[in-house]
């Protein structure tokens, strides 16, 4: 059965359109005079120069996180180039030189233009190594080649650095801001100089879950 | 005169005409974007600058004109090649042409002679408008036909169609008109709506009462007239040739300058139909209860009030302007800063430019040609100023109302506007007989 759409009952005047239509003139006549009189409160932002804000939770370019003394957190488990649907991560492990970590990767490799930026990298590691919070979602390069980013590339500009691409006023996109990065044993800890070396101790609590982060 | 100087001041007309219709398309562009932005609560262009100066967008019509020029010129394969080529000359050609017989300001009397401000001094300039611009749909069916694709022709024709079903209507509804002015002449019309009716107020060189206007004496006509030209210029609510959302129109397959030529006509002919609804209904180049005879005897008078006026408005405008370039300003860091100091300097300029002219028209008094000169000019830019209002009202319209169907723009046009053009045209026959107007 079709459906019978009631059309709204039309008064004379809006029948002949006339008085309408001068009607519609005077609504968009006050959208004209308002933006040209009160242009910051136009809703627009002015883009390369004003960014809009990012979602509290939304996925970026990633990054490496690192320790203390520099180095990646990254163990080289391979969790995130297993998670990732897009095959973008290309990870070569090496063994470490630090005393309690087993490996470290030698190579990793992401494919931005492969990336699907699901996240899945960042819930399969279990050292908190990659994140996808940089803010940068403008991603340029040349050739596609500029687009597969080493372990450099992704640990460049940690700290403080990598947010300088955000506009220095507004409110912070983040609700919470990233505290400092977790407390993680120093090569020293468990470790007296001088000492003969014993069994390592693994401090307690040194993994910190990356939920409390 | 010799026929020198006839021929000069021939020539002359010419190209001001074409110098203002061609001057103008920039304008119509720059309001179809900026206006069309600020009502849909957007920015607009904001963008292209010369050396940091914007223009509030005006300078993207640079960008616009360098974009095209640079582009490939494409002739389809399988186009006919004839049509194809010369629809966009004819289309724009069409619309140069209709705006000659326009008159921009009264005669002008110097010494025993008179000289007509209209580039074509026709004394049936109503009919010319109606001639040449109903020779405008062949450019669109040309082009529709011409380049051998459906959605051109589909274009095309519904063009040709709406255009010919307006027509009908856009005559009928100044055929009152006609009888109540009694001429086809652009320039008498315009003339006559200098008079008044009724009692009337003489306040200094104003003259207060109800002006003879088209739009008073002939209001359903009018508006008639009105609709009717939007559908003649096929502007929205009535661009079904065009219908950008549904069949992108008779001239899909041009690019580069040929789109630019239909692009250009598209707007010249809003100049024309803004033109011609102001020498028909808004009074032509009559200053506002500012008759000619009183304008050249208070020539004076009136320009030293006109400069004030703009000094004035220069210098009250300072501010905002500089409020506007502040808005986004703490983000610019190239020369763009430093727009808001270049229209400080500019209006400022502007201001002392009048002032100067304010001492010297006020030491110097106009008399005999000057004030007949300045009376003209004065006139000549009332004109341009309602035909950028109306060009504006185009684009405002354009950006108000939805379009229509197109079983509803030929029932609108056949159903609803013709019968009522037809009434109005009795009526006021019967009313011209009875009372005489």
């Amino acid at each position: 059965m079709a459906l019978k759409v009631q059309s709204p009952k039309l008064s004379f005047w809006e029948r002949i359109y006339v008085a309408e239509v001068f009607r519609g003139l005077g609504v968009t006549l006050k959208h004209l005079a308002k933006n040209t009189v009160q242009q910051d409160a136009m809703p627009t932002y002015q883009y390369p120069e004003e960014k809009k804000p990012l979602a509290v939770r939304h996925r970026s370019r990633h990054r490496l996180t690192v320790r203390e003394n520099g180095a990646p957190k990254c163990v080289a488990c391979m969790c995130c180039e297993t998670a990732c649907p897009a095959h973008c991560i290309h990870i070569v492990a090496e063994e470490s030189d630090e005393v309690w970590i087993e490996k470290r990767a030698k190579i990793f490799e992401i494919d931005l233009l492969r990336c699907v930026f699901c996240g899945y990298c960042v819930e399969a590691c279990p050292e908190d190594a990659i994140r996808m919070d940089t803010d940068e979602v403008v991603l340029v390069g040349e050739r596609r080649e500029d687009f597969i980013v080493d372990r450099e590339f992704l640990m460049r500009g940690q700290g403080e650095e990598w947010k300088q691409g955000r506009p220095a006023e507004g409110p912070s996109p983040r609700q919470g801001e990233i505290e400092a990065p977790p407390a993680t044993p120093s090569d020293d800890e468990g470790w007296e100089a001088g000492a003969p070396r014993t069994p390592i101790k693994i401090p307690a609590g040194w993994r910190t879950p990356s939920k409390e982060v | 005169m010799p026929p020198a100087a006839e021929l000069a001041i021939s020539a002359g007309r010419a190209v001001l005409v074409w110098g203002l219709q061609l001057s103008m398309i920039p304008l119509m562009i720059w309001f179809e974007r900026k206006v069309s932005a600020y009502i849909a609560d957007r920015t607009g262009p904001n963008r292209a600058n010369v050396l940091g100066i914007r223009m509030a967008g005006f300078i993207h019509n640079i960008a616009d004109v360098l974009k095209l020029l640079m582009k490939e010129d494409i002739t389809p394969a399988g186009v006919h090649r004839f049509y194809f080529l010369i629809a966009p000359f004819i289309a724009m050609m069409i619309s140069l042409m209709t705006f000659a017989v326009v008159p921009f300001a009264d005669t002008l009397q110097i010494g025993d002679h008179a000289i007509r401000m209209q580039a074509l001094n026709l004394n049936v300039g109503i009919l010319w408008v109606f001639a040449i611009a109903s020779f405008g749909v062949f450019g669109i069916i040309f082009a529709g036909y011409g380049a051998n694709n459906k959605y051109s022709i589909l274009g095309g024709l519904r063009a040709s169609a709406q255009m010919i079903s307006y027509e009908l209507s856009l005559s009928l509804s100044i055929i009152g008109l006609i009888m109540m002015f009694g001429t086809l002449d652009l320039n008498a019309i315009a003339q006559q709506q200098g008079e008044f009716w009724g009692p009337t107020l003489q306040l200094g060189f104003l003259t207060l009462g109800l002006p003879k206007w088209g739009f008073i004496i002939q209001p359903v006509g009018a508006i008639l007239f009105m609709t009717a030209v939007i559908a003649e210029t096929n502007r929205n609510p009535f661009d079904l040739p065009e219908a950008e959302s549904e069949i992108v129109g008779y001239h899909v397959e041009y690019s580069s300058v040929k789109f630019a030529l239909f692009f250009m006509a598209e707007y010249v002919n809003i100049l024309v139909a803004s033109a011609v609804t102001v020498t028909l209904f808004f009074g032509g180049w009559q200053v506002p209860f500012v008759p000619t005879e009183s304008l050249i005897t208070h020539a004076n008078t009136v320009v030293l009030v006109l400069l004030a006026k703009i000094a004035i408005l220069s210098i009250l405008l300072i501010l905002p302007a500089r409020k506007w370039h502040r808005t986004l300003q703490r983000l610019y860091t190239d020369k763009r800063k430093h727009e808001a100091n270049f229209w400080t300097a500019v209006l400022g300029l502007q201001a002392l430019a009048c002032l100067g002219g304010l001492a010297f028209f006020a030491a110097s008094p106009l008399d005999g040609t000057g004030s007949s000169v300045a009376a003209a000019v004065i006139q000549f830019l009332t004109f341009c100023g309602k035909l950028t209002f109306f060009g504006f009202a185009f684009v405002w319209v354009r950006w108000t109302l939805p379009r229509f169907r197109y079983d509803q723009l030929m029932g609108l046009g056949w159903k609803g506007m013709l019968p009522l053009a037809i009434a109005n045209l009795f009526i006021t026959a019967i009313l011209v007989l009875l009372f005489d107007l």
